[in-house]
């Protein structure tokens, strides 16, 4: 159940791939984290990696970085390999947990960054005001909330002014405000143009975040496409009509549909290719107030990773 | 073709630079744990064990006993400064940094170089210090060991830096001073900073010359006392901070390595 298609937030810059994996695998020991995934990423998308905890989104996500190396397979960011493409800066990441010091302040903090990446103190600026933590500057790293470190991690990755900006489960722990404002801090960074993807599993940011969803599971990918898309792929859509004297039969004959349901003046008919039936309710029947509605991500992630054997 | 490339480099030196070692440096200091075991600790034990009557009026070489102690007490402090400097990989690595620092362009050498860097700065602070508390407090050397026993005890303090590199890399902990200062102070006992080796006993006299601290306090000393065999001093040295350097770099190795 793979589905691959162009997306048109990809339409911006041309050549050189983002991100190119091609049949990556990764062991570790008898157990195979990722497991062949192929994906081609272009300038200026934003893909949410998506899938349970144990798919392989972080072992995926430390080989673009560089910090794991391909058992079989490779991975390329703009065209090189990953580690080169980390020291100048063309990567770079949010990652889920550590890599702060409490004994730095949050602007000692992204000033390191900045001299390891050779930037001056203007950048170190912008950085800490695009992350919203100008305010904060002084604070000691380990006074810091959780959501405020989050954004001093995320004012580092900004330093060198990344192609490509990677976010590993970047949200976790933090609370609802937190998340909100760490969202809309990495929105309106993406308007510039920047490639963006985020592994994660809460549903609710793939779709409201994201142009793209990758669903892995472990260590595939099972589906690939738009939010709408995966979700309709992954669990069809209801079209609901009002139709009096339907033939319930006859509805169930219908191409990819996979219930229908009369109740009373109105059918309720779930299908794969929902178009196709409307398409066949409005020419063909008495069929009036249409209305498609889709499952929501969540119902579409559960039957896409869930568990082959039967329960 | 593509732009994405246009003006981006890599830093000299791997990333090696004076900034980086000024953050650092400003880092380890405003840690006061550091501060107390590497500068204040070894001025406390000389004023303690090196100022009484006896030591100050006792001669040794061209200097008094309370001389002798506190070109002791300067090793011990720069021991204890550059080991500090060496272990704190193992504070960086169990927070995740050097992970985070492997997202830059650090050459792993360059990071090392910049431990190492601040060790020997911190080590040269530690001896200072203590030489300051000295001159204020009874200790008397000729004008040539003052400044030849300081700068040996400092160079000798290299040893002590792949030590804690070493053993920073070995043991991931966010206390590995806790662990280190102990062992530290047993082996200077063990070596004769504290003691005398001579005052030890004949066994104990022997096993203390195959100790790390041993060689490095005797060549710390060697322009105080003029006395000693300096060659076995040396050999002791160069034995041990091959041994270290060799071990931080195995594990070094194992830490860079990208599986």
């Amino acid at each position: 159940m793979t589905l691959t298609m162009d997306t048109p937030a990809a339409a911006r810059g041309s050549g050189t791939l983002a991100v190119e994996l091609s049949g990556a695998v990764k062991r570790f020991g008898a157990v195979t984290a990722v497991d062949g995934i192929s994906l081609a990423i272009r300038p200026g998308e934003v893909v949410a990696l998506l899938g349970p905890n144990g798919a392989g989104k972080t072992s995926t996500v430390d080989m673009l970085l560089g910090l794991s190396q391909p058992t079989s397979g490779t991975a390329r960011v703009y065209g090189r390999a990953p580690q080169e493409a980390v020291a100048l800066g063309l990567v770079s990441a949010v990652m889920q947990t550590g890599g702060l010091l409490k004994d730095y302040t949050v602007e000692e903090t992204v000033r390191l960054t900045a001299v390891l990446f050779g930037r001056g103190r203007a950048h170190v600026e912008q950085a800490l005001q695009r992350a919203g933590i100008a305010d904060i500057r002084k604070r000691l790293v380990g006074k810091c909330s959780g959501g405020q470190q989050q954004r001093l991690r995320f004012a580092m990755a900004l330093l060198p002014d990344p192609e490509l900006l990677i976010l590993d489960e970047p949200t976790t722990g933090m609370d609802v405000a937190g998340r909100h404002d760490f969202w809309t801090a990495i929105r309106d960074d993406a308007r510039g143009g920047r490639t963006v993807i985020f592994a994660t599993h809460y549903l609710e940011e793939a779709d409201a975040y994201a142009d793209r969803v990758v669903f892995v599971r472990r260590g595939r990918i099972v589906a690939d496409g738009t939010a709408a898309e995966v979700k309709a792929l992954a669990s069809g859509r209801t079209v609901r009509a009002t139709l009096p004297g339907a033939d319930e039969a006859a509805l169930r004959a219908l191409p990819t549909v996979e219930s229908a349901e009369v109740r009373g003046d109105t059918v309720y008919v779930h299908a794969g290719d929902t178009d196709a039936v409307a398409r066949h309710l409005l020419t063909r029947t008495a069929a009036r107030d249409l209305e498609i509605t889709s499952r929501n991500l969540e119902e579409a992630f559960l039957t896409l990773t869930a568990e082959e054997d039967p329960r | 073709m593509t732009t994405v490339d246009a003006g981006r480099a890599l830093p000299r030196f791997g990333g090696f630079s004076l900034p980086l070692i000024g953050l650092e440096l400003r880092r380890m200091m405003r840690n006061r744990r550091t501060v107390i075991f590497t500068l204040i600790m070894p001025a406390v034990f000389f004023l303690l064990f090196g100022t009484n009557s006896a030591a100050r009026d006792q001669r040794v070489g061209g200097g008094n006993v309370t001389g002798y102690i506190l070109v002791s007490m300067a090793m011990y402090g720069a021991m204890l400064a550059t080991t500090s400097g060496g272990a704190m990989v193992s504070i960086e690595r169990a927070a995740g940094w050097s992970r985070q620092l492997r997202l830059t362009p650090l050459r792993p050498a360059a990071y090392v170089a910049v431990k190492l860097v601040l060790a020997m700065v911190v080590g040269a602070v530690s001896v200072v210090v203590a030489f300051a508390v000295g001159s204020l407090s009874g200790a008397e050397l000729p004008v040539h060991a003052w400044i030849e026993c300081g700068l040996l005890a400092w160079a000798c303090a290299l040893v002590f830096a792949a030590f804690g590199l070493f053993m920073g890399y070995l043991l991931p902990s966010e206390n590995v001073m806790q662990v280190l200062g102990p062992v530290l102070a047993v082996l200077s006992f063990a070596g004769g900073l504290f003691v005398p080796v001579d005052q030890l006993g004949h066994t104990f006299a022997t096993i203390a010359k195959f100790t790390p601290v041993y060689g490095v306090g005797e060549i710390a000393r060697y322009p105080l006392v003029q006395d000693g065999n300096l060659w076995l001093a040396a050999l002791n040295v160069v034995a041990w901070t091959a041994l270290f350097a060799a071990g931080a770099m195995w594990r070094f190795r194992r830490d860079t390595a990208r599986v």
